[in-house]
């Protein structure tokens, strides 16, 4: 079973890792990555929580619409889990 | 009239000069020469033992890289632990690649991958060394995305519509590198020519190895 999630659309100050072009975009869990530190913490040389890291696929034809070169290429990226919401 | 091409600021074959660096150090220049003569002082870190490190990060290579994907083209096995797991794949042939999470992803006859880091410039330096500048430009960054066919084929590589075009975008903890097909025709080869056709660009996925 493929798992759907949306990119938070959020837009925090200081250092995140969530692309702004993946933001409210929906894709599929590719693969489950395991837990890292918190890099929006590791930035400020903080005391880093640990938090799941996904693999999430994109279609082009969600990230760009009527524009997509191919609309069934695709785009992996890593994405922390609090950036992600479950469908 | 040598001066010339200076007051047109091109060299005799016609390229700009580029001018010298000889202006001030910047905050983070000088951050850097105070850190490590402090550690130095402090006896924390020796001169010897700094200039090891930079040579130890100037001898990788792409090369590297090729020797891994050569043992994967001929050793079925390890192909598919690299699958698995490139980086327990990767310090199994002895390179030290550190903390590295490394995935890799393979090229088939319906897959072509391609590697970005759309936000700075992640790049699997243990095993390929260092980026090429056109990696870390924001055009490149930003077309891998948007149009990575197009981009493709300003590299040479024009790929049928049959083909489905992966990009992986390097967004936080993972390191990526592609495995190439094997080339036709070089069933015969032995690993260490089949590494010898392996670039740099066909392990990023903007190339393809070399033909035999």
């Amino acid at each position: 079973m493929t798992e759907r999630v949306r990119v938070k659309s959020l837009c925090p100050p200081g250092h995140v890792r969530a692309p702004w072009y993946l933001r409210g975009k929906v894709g599929e869990i590719e693969r489950v990555l395991g837990r890292f530190g918190n890099p929006e913490q590791l930035a400020y040389g903080l005391q880093a929580d640990s938090r799941p890291l996904y693999r999430v696929r994109f279609t082009m034809a969600e990230l760009w619409g009527e524009a997509a070169e191919t609309p069934t290429d695709t785009v992996d990226a890593e994405i922390y889990g609090h950036w992600l919401e479950r469908l | 009239m040598a001066h010339d091409h200076h007051e047109h600021g091109l060299s005799p074959s016609g390229h700009p000069y580029r001018s010298d660096n000889d202006g001030p150090l910047t905050y983070w220049q000088r951050m850097e020469i105070a850190v490590r003569e402090l550690l130095i002082e402090k006896g924390q870190l020796t001169p010897a033992e700094i200039t090891a490190q930079i040579d130890a990060m100037d001898a990788r290579s792409p090369a590297n890289g090729a020797t891994v994907v050569a043992r994967a083209w001929t050793d079925p096995a390890f192909k598919s632990r690299l699958l698995e797991n490139a980086a327990e794949a990767s310090r199994e042939m002895g390179f030290d690649i550190g903390p590295l999470h490394l995935i890799a992803v393979e090229n088939t006859q319906d897959v072509h991958n391609l590697i970005v880091c759309t936000l700075c410039s992640c790049y699997p330096r243990n095993l390929l060394g260092l980026p090429p500048d056109w990696y870390k430009t924001r055009a490149y960054r930003s077309r891998a995305v948007i149009e990575p066919r197009k981009l493709l084929r300003e590299f040479g590589v024009d790929l049928p519509a049959s083909v489905t075009v992966r990009v992986h975008d390097s967004t936080a903890d993972m390191r990526y590198i592609v495995l190439p097909a094997r080339p036709e025709g070089t069933k015969h080869m032995s690993e260490a020519d089949l590494a010898a056709l392996v670039t740099r660009d066909s392990m990023i996925g903007t190339g393809l190895p070399r033909r035999p």
